[in-house]
């Protein structure tokens, strides 16, 4: 078990998401990161729709009431347990009692907070995790509150202080401005550029938008110079899926994220490819995005990178673990 | 097919990508029930695609959402186009659900304002708004939300500027020429003409959503507060 000691708003149980239900007007919620989601929980040997504690603001302190192993994915962030400093994207165990703090992020924004064995809360409509806007899923479909507790299986590992090298750095950055301050995006024209002007299209690729303070798990609400379209259009409601770029009235974009509504109203300019949601989930308010246009084909290509990489990962740590067991002379399956 | 493609009046469907694991179909032309019956056979026909992991029934749309993207997705457009031109509508029988509405008073706070742009006295546009029958074209929006298909639009009113902040799930509602119960509370830009009990989403219960696609909808006056 785990008890919240202390937390901000809005740090919730996520896992892998909840597809399936979108016809019933449920959204998929889920972890924004799910690369980072999905390295803790091939470091701990997890299933891969185990869930997580998802934190997106800071200070988090926490204490393991019974010993687990864990990893904190997805942030660079100063993280001790009980006065050891630990490195992040890197598997630890924890004894019963301990406390974890973990600090604002250096880099990232959203940070994964994995558990062997993963946080037990009911199983919700195929999924643990928090559906905010309907009020279930996660625990009681709300956000994490201090002295709330969480079951965990109480499953270490006998072999812990391996680690992954974070997405980040093995990862292709796009080339053109991601120099840290303005973050390239790889986007697909979506159904309704051609209603805009094409002063308006090249300016969408062109602008450094800023990402502002109204932008959270729904979506990002960009700031730039309006885009303006041909002509007012009213669109009938239609399906909405994260990384869909939408032009509201006022010309300034929204990005659709993991808490999106299922339907949407506006005219769609572009979509964010999947390969690159991780990116904008990590992405702090006030850092400046860039797209980039790309095509289908580019956009499935680009997903062999990140896929080769969780492959590579999931097979490094089979290895490590088997030679690290062998040395210490257990036999394989042996828990500590 | 494009990912530019313009809606113009032609009879052409449209379709286009929205990412690399979803493509939208939108049908041609103005609403109409005919067009929505033949989504929803689109629909049915589409589920049975292996592809397919999830699907959207829009207002005359579907989203189709891949498991993986599509290794060709002009085959999927040439798909949905022949199944648009050869599908028969799909009539959904569908339940029908008598709701009892508490018109007017604080939770139908905007019975005046609609009844102000109707230009009619409220009485009438109760008596509007409960004469009809309505059928669910789509759920989406929120958990259960039913985007009801048959508003009088002697009553069709716009969406309104400033949202209310706390709308109460089950306030009855009129945005545009769409009629709703609303499934959450929250804010809201609809407008509010009365109040029901209905609870239309329960994640504990099977199904989750209390209304389906096709359903078809009346509503009678339990009360009247003007």
């Amino acid at each position: 078990m785990i008890t919240i000691l202390e937390t901000s708003a809005l740090n919730t149980v996520q896992d892998l998401g909840r597809p399936g239900y979108r016809d019933l007007g449920v959204g998929t919620s889920g972890v924004m990161d799910a690369i980072a989601l999905q390295v803790g929980n091939i470091l701990l040997d997890n299933q891969m729709d185990d869930a997580c504690i998802e934190l997106q603001t800071y200070p988090v302190v926490l204490r393991f009431d019974t010993a687990a192993t864990f990893a904190v994915t997805g942030i660079d962030a100063t993280i001790d347990l009980d006065g050891r400093t630990i490195l992040p994207w890197m598997v630890e165990t924890a004894a019963a009692g301990q406390i974890l703090r973990i600090g604002s992020p250096k880099k990232g924004a959203r940070g994964c907070l994995c558990i062997a064995g993963g946080i037990e809360v009911p199983v919700v409509l195929g999924s643990r995790s928090t559906q905010l806007r309907g009020g279930f899923g996660g625990l009681d479909g709300r956000p994490l509150e201090a002295g709330d507790t969480l079951k965990t299986t109480g499953r270490t590992l006998d072999v812990a202080g391996y680690g992954a090298l974070p997405p980040a750095t093995v990862l292709d950055t796009v080339a053109d401005g991601d120099d840290g301050r303005t973050i390239a995006l790889r986007a697909m024209p979506a159904t309704d550029y051609g209603l805009f002007t094409p002063e308006s299209q090249q300016r969408f690729w062109d602008t450094p938008w800023r990402i502002t303070p109204q932008s959270n798990r729904v979506g990002y609400r960009l700031s730039g110079a309006p885009l303006e379209l041909h002509h007012r259009v009213e669109l009938r409601s239609y399906g909405v899926i994260a990384g869909i770029v939408q032009v509201p009235p006022a010309g300034e974009p929204i990005v659709q994220l993991a808490d999106a509504n299922t339907v949407g109203g506006y005219p769609r300019i572009a979509t964010v490819i999947e390969a690159d949601l991780w990116r904008l989930a990590q992405a702090r308010i006030g850092t400046r995005i860039r797209f980039r246009e790309c095509s289908f084909t580019e956009g499935v290509a680009a997903m062999r990178p990140v896929n080769a990489y969780l492959d590579d990962l999931r097979m490094m740590v089979a290895h490590y673990r088997t030679s690290a067991r062998c040395r210490a002379g257990m036999k394989s399956g042996d828990k500590a | 097919m494009k990912n530019d493609v313009a809606r113009d009046a032609g009879a052409a469907p449209a379709i286009s990508m929205i990412g690399t694991r979803a493509m939208l179909f939108e049908a041609p032309g103005d609403f109409t029930m005919a067009h929505q019956r033949r989504i929803w056979a689109l629909m049915d026909a589409a589920r049975a695609r292996p592809d397919v992991q999830e699907l959207i029934p829009g207002v005359t749309n579907l989203m189709l959402i891949f498991s993986v993207p599509p290794d060709s997705p002009q085959a999927v457009a040439d798909w949905l186009h022949h199944a648009w031109d050869t599908l028969p509508e799909r009539h959904i029988e569908g339940r029908l659900f008598e709701i009892g509405v508490r018109y007017g008073g604080t939770l139908g706070e905007d019975l005046a304002a609609v009844a102000a742009h109707a230009d009619l006295p409220p009485e009438d546009v109760i008596a509007i708004h409960h004469a009809s029958e309505y059928t669910v074209c789509a759920i989406g929006s929120a958990p259960g939300f039913g985007y009801l298909h048959g508003l009088d639009p002697r009553i069709a009113t716009p969406r309104k500027t400033v949202p209310s902040l706390n709308m109460q799930a089950g306030t009855v509602i009129i945005g545009g020429m769409q009629a709703g119960i609303s499934a959450l509370t929250g804010p809201n830009g609809w407008n509010s003409i009365g109040f029901t009990d209905l609870r239309l989403f329960d994640p504990d219960r099977q199904p989750p959503a209390l209304f389906a696609v096709g359903d078809r909808i009346r509503f009678y006056p339990e009360s009247i507060e003007l």
